[in-house]
This record gives structure tokens, C-alpha cells and sequence, in this order.
């Protein structure tokens, strides 16, 4: 029998605040433990939450970055349990009335190439709510210690609908997440930070089944190939247990994606009662039109609308746009050269960007940020070589120094000589026709067929140019001349 | 007048303080020595601190002397309830689970406080966790009343009540979530002013039912009360319950408010079970209002037989998430020997807590639990809405209600050891924290045996300059506040 999974997935993300969920105390990473603590953090006798503004702003942005509907009122309420990482033993949170209901998540599939688009799914979420992260536990060898640094971090539960069917949806829905969160600055998404995490619910059925079959929760998804990997481990685990002739019972598994193995944590029998009721210390928030056209005013363009975008508006190939866009300060870089530079010269911006730039950043440790070739660089480089002042082998190294030293590209072509040639037609042709005439033999290979032998006609040409003539205008030039001969 | 500087009222010791006849040391002398002379019978005190009240004495003597007093409480000896958190001061709640804790920060009304100069002066006793209505539930012992030691001072603030009746403090606060302001008052022989939800700031009060508790002042006259409420009230961007409204200068309206109003006299609270001495008693304070021209008129708060039902399920329930703190983690008491965290929470929450803190965690995780959350968390809420609907109808009608504070005078430490007995001792006081209304209970006679009896009046949200002015026009004309317990 064939077999479909249906997965959902429970996206956890840290939103960058400068202070915490509900109280002044800042949020933060890689500090000395329990040192980002206050009366609120700690549930000192007496301690009361108040809400943080910038949170909600924030999560009515992802909001209406992926289309959700934001509720008219901001309501919290209390999930009971113990746990020494929950300091109050409850978790506010928001358990009937979530800020962000419905929206979508657009992703795409891997294509048939790296530079073919694959396909484009839309996931549909259930919702979107916020709550207070949790501390840290430590275990030792005798003792537990906590960490209540990260206690109180504002962080945004997003609900998919199970309407994923491979482990290749749930990779390209989070990285999607990802690349959403970052875009609108809602949060930086480093999953070795803990900033993102993820939990999956997975279930299988044969291929046309409608019901749902039997679901396991899977946790500790804590990188991203460790989603892809672990959903996959679960699909064969639950595919091959019911093949055995097993039935599968509903649980919460955990992921070890070191060994790539899991092992149950809990039954559904041993699940928790939340006793969720609403928090009387918090008054619930009204969110009115105002507020929401406010957060809108922020929300940049996303990722696969810019990509849309950029292929529309400046004819970019697929290949090019498929790394621009996912990272805004990128994209933006782009834009600003291209605007420099005119829109018909994109594609040659883009290339640059893409083939050097990134390499050059990669090679000296340095970011967009801290580049010192700059949107102006590129736009003048690409109008140096459009006019023929610079040819593309003398551009290339003029880029790498310009990577290096700041300067305008046009210092450095005059600094090294790299300027081409004034392009003498006659000379150009004289210096053709001394070298056919030399050359017999290349000549006489080439007439019969051999199409390199060109090339030994080549370096004559160059030498007597003194290396500045035009390759492609001396290539046209001898493929003419050997036309008539 | 009291000759005793330690029972008299705020108002007297500040023009006193003024008039340079006394200094803040000397006062606050006279309240130490009148404390440990007491203590033994009264046990109003979880713990004092000579030292560091003398200090705060001192220091009010200095800034007098530099002519920047800071008003009417500036060197005036407060106690505080051990539910309110005092930077660098013991935080027990009556709780062994708290017994050697200490707080390190402020509560709002401890930061109000000291701004306005007073001596902050010791931790008193109440009901453990503030759950009880008789000062017995606390880990460290009752606390006794001072008209007659072998009686409750009422509860859960008796320490409160029971410091400043017995002339250890000068003024006290102490905190209401069913009653526990106004009973223990009205026990005692004192004014006890429960606020309107949201008027004093919950931030540093150990949480009992977030949404019914209100710290309150108890003081020997309706004016002293006047000045402690503005004091402490105003909104706390700490306290999100907190409301922000202007705070009228209450003293002041004291002196131009002189009515007359409307009173109502809710009929479903001279039911059955009502002392007939305390009935009488309240009968006198409905005929003296008459007298003075107000209207009185019977009215019906049709819900009030729901009160108590509504109040337990809504007050365990947000007591069993409120304490889920204390779990021997952080802080507080942890069992020794045991071998994991479950081990850890199960133990030292069973060693931690009293019976009666048990009774209502357990109640409150029961109502909250899956399944069962409709049918009675869910169901107390509406039932609340319709008590407060009650409340809100009769105010159109008139300006404030009267009412008995409690329905039996001071009883003897042991005698109700029924939960439910003790209970039924909030029934009158109840209603006020489930509509969120001001509430004050003011002396107005004594049961033949000697005991005091208090009424309560009932007054319109945020309207405290009201209340305080009808409360006052009766006291003004009664002897009551300057009758002294003789210990």
C-alpha cells in the first residue's frame, strides 16, 4: 500500500524586543545566567506582569505579513504546570482567543535544476499567538541547574494546519518562516540561539484516505535540516510499524538528531491539563484599525513577491533572483545598483552581486554591512565595462581590488592601467592580417575544420596591442578575415 | 482624645509632630514599648525592627527639623500586613513556605509609603496566604483581639486590625479579597476601608485572587483612613489592573461633603443567621442617618445568595495557579531528601502550606480542570457579572448601601472548626470584591459583652470621597473611635 503523510507543524519564534514579555528587564543571549532577572522574571512573591507594546507590535506584523487576521482584542491567559524552567509554574499565553487567526505561508519546492523555479505551495495557518519563553535547564551529573536568562522572552507560536506531505514541505515552510521573520525584522531566527524551533505533528494514511490517521508530536527540531531529516525518520518509522501489522499510538516523540533516532517522551494518557483560564493580572488589549494600519505602514515586501518582482521588472533569470531575494539587505543592495546603474544593465549588476560580490565577502569574513564595495561601486564598474573603457577580465581584477581597497573602479583601472585600448579599427586590422600571414599552419588547421587553432592567431594580435585590445573584436576580426581567405 | 500617644489618630500625632510636643522617635519609642508590653496576649507581629524603625523615626525628625516634613504621615509608625513586600524585610504571608524569606524589592504602596515619610513598622500577621477570615490559619500562631485576648481578631488582616486596636501601630494596611479588611475592622473596633478594584496598586502584594484583592488601610478615624487611601492610591504602570483615574484630595472633600444621600439597605442582608445585637446596632446606625435627613430605602440584590458559591470557585481557582510559585525552587522552603523535581514541588509544597492553603488549591485545580472549567469557573464568572449587575442597578437608585460587616462579633480562637462555619463569616463582604466596589466598615457599638460591632457601607466604583463622607458624617456623631481595649 501507499502511503501520505500529513504533517503540521508548531513553529516557535523568539521576537527580538529589547526587554522582555512583561516585564522592563532586557532580552537577551550569552549572558552570565540569572543575570537578566527582575521580581517579574523570578515570580517573586508579589511580582506582576505588565504587557510589553513592542511584542504585540511585532506579532501583528507577522500577522499581517502572512495574511492573517488580527483580533480585535489582545486576551491572555494562564497555562498551569510545573516544570523548574517555568518560574511561575504557569506560562501566559494565549489559549482561545489568538492574536492572528488564519493566513498562509507560501513556499517553494526544490525544481527540476538549480535554475529552474519549482513549485509554489500555499500552507495554511490555523494561528498565531504569543506567550513568555521559558529558562534553562542544565543538568549535571548530580545536581540541575537553571538559567532563568531566557525566562520571559517574548516568543510567537505559529500553528500550520496538517496540510504538509513531505519532509521537503516542512523544510522549505520553515525556511519560508524564516526568511518572512528576518525580513520584517520580527526576529533574527538563529536556531543555534533557540531564537526558532519547531515542533512537528505526523501522521500517515494511504494515498486518498481523507480521516487522519493516528498523530505523534515530534520535538526538539532544533536546526533546520534536523526538521527534514527527523520528519523523515518519523514517516519510515510510522510507515513501517503499521506495515509490520502494528497499530500506532498517539504520542510525543523526541528527535535526537545526532544519532537520527527518536524516542517516545510521553502517551497521550500522561498529556497535561493546562487548566488554561484567563489572566487576571493582565487587562486584555483592544488592537483597533489604527494600530493595525500602523504595523502595515512597516511591512516590507516579501520574499516571493520581490523574486515576482524582479523577474518581471528587470527580466532577471530565475538563478539570479533565487539568491537575491531571500536576503533583504541583498535585494536591497541590488536595487539600489541597479538604480544607479539603469534598469537595462540588471542582469549585469546582478551578476556581479551574485558571482563576485558574494564571493569576495565570503573570502575576507565581511557582511553586506560591512562591504566596502557599495551599490555606487557596482553601478559604475557595470557602466565602465557597457562602454568599453574596461574589458571584462580587466573588470574582474579591478573588482577584486576594489573589494580590498574601497576605491571607485575607475582609480583602480587608471592606477593599474587596466583601461582598454582606444579601439583602432585599421590597426586592429593590420595586426589580423601580419599574424594570418605568419601563421600559415594555424591557418591551414583552421580551414580544415579545427575551430581552436584560432587561438594560436591570438597572441601575436595581443602582443602587439600590448595586451589592451578587445577579445572579442580581435576574435570577429580574424574569423572575418579567414572567411575571405 | 487618648493621653497614650499610640492611640491616637493620625490627624492629632501630625499636629502634634508640628507642633514640635512629640518627635517621630518618641512616638515611635512609644509604639515599641507599647508593642512588647502587648505582643505576649495580642501576637499582631510575624517579626519587628527596632532598629530600622527607629532609623526611619529619625530620619522624618531631621526632615521636620529642615522644614521639609512631607505631609500628614511624615514620622507616623505604619504596619504593614505580611502579604506586602518591604525591600530588606521578611515576606512570609503566615506561611512556613515563606518563613525565612526576605523581599528585595518594594511593593508600590511600601515605595507611596516611605515618599510620604512614614515609619514602616513591622510584619503582622494574618490568615496564611490571606485565606481565612480569623488570623488562626497562620503558620505562626493566632493572633489574639484585643478586647478580649482568648477571641479572633477576625481575618485574614488581623495582625492589621489587631496591631492598631491594640495601639501598635498608628495606622495599618492590610489587604481584602472576600472581607478580610473590613471583617477584621468591624471585629476589632476600627475603620477598614476596602478601595475599588484597581485604585491601589497590586504590585508587591503576595497574589491570592488577583482579580478580587485590594490593599486597603485600616486607621482609629474615617479621616485618618481618608489620608492613608490617598496616599497609597494611583495608578501603577507595574500593575496593569491598576486604573488610571485622578485621585481627589479625600481629606479635603471630607470637610465639604455633608450630604445628605440616599442610603439602601440591601434586604437579603438581614436574613437568617444574622447576631441580633449587631442587628440592633446597625438598626440605630439606619436611624441615625434617617435622622439626618437622608433617604433610606430597602432595596434587592436578587444574586446575593450566589456570592459565596461564585466567590470560592473564582478565588481558589486563581489561587491554585497564583501559588504555583512556591515550589521550593527559587525560594522558599525545600523539603530535604528529596531525589527530583516532582519530588521537590510534591514534598516541599506538602511540608510548605497549611491545610486551609491545601483545602483551596485543590478546589481551585478542580474547578479549572479539563471538563469541568464550564461548569464552574466559566459559570462564576457570569454568575459575577449578575452580582455586579445587582450592585450597579441599586446605584441608580441611590447613593450607597448599609449593611451589618459581619454577622457575628469576635468569636473564640477554636470555636468554628468547621471551614464552612468560617466561611459563612464573609457573607456580607463578599458581594463587594466580586462587583469590584468600595466598601468601608466603621465602628457603631458593642455587644453587650463588650465586643465591638461594625457597619458597612457599600459605596459606587471609584467614588471613595463619597463613601468616606457618609461614613464620616456618623462617625462624627458617635463615640466609638475613642474607645480604647483595655490590655
Amino acid at each position: 500500500m501507499n502511503y501520505e503523510a500529513v504533517i503540521g507543524l508548531e513553529v516557535h519564534v523568539q521576537l527580538k524586543t529589547q526587554s522582555k514579555m512583561f516585564t522592563r528587564v532586557a532580552a537577551g543571549y550569552g549572558h552570565e545566567p540569572n543575570t537578566l532577572t527582575d521580581p517579574v522574571v523570578l515570580a517573586l512573591p508579589g511580582a506582576l506582569p505588565v504587557m510589553n507594546k513592542a511584542a504585540l507590535d511585532a506579532i501583528i506584523k507577522a500577522g499581517l505579513l502572512l495574511g492573517c487576521e488580527i483580533a480585535p482584542v489582545c486576551k491572555w491567559d494562564r497555562k498551569n504546570y510545573f516544570y523548574p524552567d517555568s518560574p511561575k509554574n504557569y506560562q501566559i499565553s494565549q489559549y482561545d482567543q489568538p492574536i492572528c487567526v488564519g493566513g498562509v505561508v507560501e513556499i517553494e519546492l526544490p525544481g527540476s535544476a538549480r535554475n529552474i523555479m519549482g513549485e509554489h505551495k500555499k500552507i495554511p495557518l490555523t494561528r498565531i499567538h504569543l506567550e513568555e519563553d521559558v529558562g534553562k535547564l542544565n543538568h549535571g551529573a548530580t545536581d540541575s541547574l537553571v538559567d532563568y536568562n531566557r525566562a520571559g522572552t517574548p516568543l510567537m507560536e505559529i500553528v500550520s494546519d496538517p496540510a504538509m506531505h513531505s519532509a521537503e514541505e516542512a523544510y522549505a515552510y520553515l525556511s519560508s518562516i524564516r526568511a518572512t521573520m528576518i525580513y520584517g525584522g520580527i526576529s533574527d531566527c538563529d536556531m543555534e540561539k533557540g531564537q526558532l524551533r519547531c515542533d512537528a505533528n505526523i501522521s500517515i494514511r494511504p494515498v486518498g484516505a481523507t480521516h487522519l490517521g493516528t498523530k505523534v508530536e515530534l520535538k526538539n527540531l532544533n536546526s533546520i535540516s534536523f526538521v527534514r531529516d527527523g520528519i523523515e525518520h518519523e514517516i519510515k518509522r510510522q510507515i513501517a510499524a503499521v506495515e509490520r501489522g502494528g497499530t500506532l499510538v498517539q504520542e510525543t516523540r523526541d528527535y535526537d538528531g545526532q544519532t537520527g533516532t527518536s524516542q517516545s517522551l510521553r502517551s497521550k494518557e500522561m498529556a497535561h491539563d493546562y487548566r488554561y483560564f484567563p489572566d487576571p493580572d493582565l487587562m486584555p488589549v483592544k488592537v483597533d484599525a489604527e494600530w493595525k494600519s500602523r504595523i502595515l505602514a512597516e511591512c516590507p515586501e516579501l520574499p516571493f513577491e520581490k523574486q515576482r518582482r524582479f523577474i518581471e521588472q528587470y527580466q532577471l533569470p530565475y538563478s539570479l533572483t533565487s539568491v537575491l531575494v531571500w536576503d533583504r539587505t541583498l535585494a536591497d543592495f541590488f536595487e539600489e545598483a541597479v538604480k544607479l546603474a539603469g534598469s537595462s544593465k540588471a542582469q549585469a549588476v546582478g551578476n556581479w552581486i551574485v558571482n563576485d560580490l558574494l564571493r569576495e565577502l565570503a573570502a575576507a569574513h565581511l557582511t553586506l554591512a560591512t562591504s566596502r564595495v557599495r551599490p555606487a561601486h557596482i553601478a559604475a564598474l557595470v557602466k565602465l565595462v557597457d562602454a568599453g573603457t574596461v574589458l571584462t577580465n580587466a573588470a574582474k581584477e579591478i573588482f577584486v581590488e576594489m573589494a580590498a581597497t574601497g576605491d571607485q573602479p575607475e582609480v583602480i583601472a587608471d592606477r593599474k592601467g587596466l583601461k582598454a585600448a582606444p579601439t583602432d579599427t585599421n590597426e586592429l586590422e593590420t595586426w589580423c592580417r601580419d599574424s594570418i600571414a605568419a601563421n600559415a599552419k594555424a591557418v591551414a588547421e583552421f580551414k580544415t575544420g579545427k575551430d581552436s587553432a584560432i587561438n594560436a592567431l591570438k597572441g601575436p594580435i595581443m602582443k602587439a596591442a600590448k595586451g589592451k585590445a578587445n577579445p572579442k573584436l580581435v576574435d570577429e576580426t580574424l574569423r572575418r578575415l579567414l572567411g575571405s581567405i | 482624645m487618648s493621653s497614650e500617644p499610640y492611640f491616637r489618630s493620625i490627624v492629632e500625632l501630625a499636629a502634634a509632630l508640628d507642633a514640635k510636643q512629640l518627635s517621630s522617635v518618641e512616638l515611635t519609642q512609644a509604639i515599641i514599648a507599647r508593642t512588647k508590653a502587648v505582643e505576649p496576649r495580642v501576637h499582631a507581629f510575624n517579626s519587628f525592627d527596632e532598629a530600622d524603625a527607629l532609623a526611619q523615626a529619625a530620619a522624618s525628625d531631621a526632615r521636620r527639623a529642615a522644614g521639609q516634613a512631607c505631609g500628614a504621615l511624615d514620622g507616623i509608625p505604619i504596619g504593614l500586613k505580611d502579604v506586602i513586600a518591604v525591600s530588606g524585610q521578611p515576606l512570609t504571608a503566615s506561611s512556613k513556605m515563606l518563613k525565612d524569606f526576605v523581599s528585595p524589592y518594594d511593593a508600590t504602596v511600601t515605595t507611596k509609603l516611605k515618599k510620604a515619610g512614614a515609619v514602616l513598622w513591622g510584619r503582622l500577621n494574618c490568615d496564611e496566604f490571606a485565606m481565612g477570615s480569623s488570623t488562626e490559619n497562620s503558620a505562626f500562631g493566632p493572633t489574639g483581639n484585643p478586647w478580649d485576648t482568648s477571641r479572633v481578631p477576625g481575618g485574614s488582616s488581623g495582625g492589621s486590625s489587631a496591631a492598631l486596636a491594640a495601639g501598635e501601630a498608628i495606622a495599618t494596611l492590610g489587604s481584602d479579597t472576600g472581607g478580610s479588611i473590613r471583617q477584621p475592622a468591624a471585629l476589632c473596633g476600627i475603620v477598614g476601608l476596602k478601595p475599588t478594584y484597581g485604585l491601589i496598586s497590586r504590585y508587591g502584594l503576595i497574589a491570592y485572587a488577583s482579580s478580587l484583592d485590594q490593599i486597603g488601610p485600616f486607621a482609629r478615624t474615617v479621616e485618618d483612613a481618608a489620608i492613608m487611601l490617598g496616599a497609597i492610591a494611583g495608578h501603577d504602570e507595574r500593575d496593569s489592573t491598576s486604573f488610571k483615574i485622578d485621585i481627589p484630595d479625600y481629606r479635603t472633600e471630607l470637610a465639604t461633603n455633608r450630604g445628605p444621600w440616599k442610603l439602601g439597605i440591601p434586604k437579603e442582608y438581614f436574613a437568617e443567621g444574622l447576631d441580633p445585637e449587631i442587628a440592633a446596632s446597625v438598626e440605630r446606625t439606619i436611624a441615625f442617618y434617617k435622622s439626618q435627613g437622608c433617604e433610606i430605602r430597602e432595596i434587592s440584590l436578587p444574586h446575593t445568595q450566589y456570592c459565596l458559591d461564585t466567590y470560592y470557585v473564582i478565588a481558589t481557582a486563581e489561587a491554585s495557579s497564583n501559588l504555583g510559585r512556591y515550589d521550593g525552587i527559587r525560594y522558599g522552603h525545600r523539603t530535604s531528601g528529596a531525589t527530583d523535581a516532582v519530588d521537590i514541588y510534591a514534598q516541599s509544597r506538602a511540608e510548605g502550606f497549611g491545610p486551609e492553603v491545601k483545602r483551596r488549591i485543590i478546589l481551585g485545580t478542580y474547578v479549572l480542570s479539563s471538563g469541568y472549567y464550564d461548569a464552574y469557573y466559566l459559570r462564576a464568572q457570569k454568575v459575577r457579572t449578575l452580582i455586579r449587575q445587582d450592585f450597579l442597578d441599586a446605584f441608580r437608585e441611590v447613593d450607597a448601601l448599609l449593611t451589618p460587616t459581619s454577622p457575628v462579633p469576635a468569636f473564640k480562637i477554636g470555636e468554628k472548626a468547621d471551614p464552612l462555619a468560617l466561611y459563612l463569616c464573609d457573607i456580607y463582604t463578599i458581594g463587594v470584591n466580586l462587583a469590584g466596589l468600595p466598601a468601608i466598615s466603621v465602628p457603631c457599638g458593642f455587644t453587650k459583652s463588650g465586643l465591638p460591632i461594625g457597619a458597612q457601607l457599600i459605596g459606587q466604583p471609584w467614588n471613595e470621597s463619597n463613601l468616606l463622607a457618609i461614613a464620616h458624617s456618623y462617625e462624627r456623631a458617635h463615640e466609638w473611635s475613642s474607645k480604647f481595649p483595655s490590655l
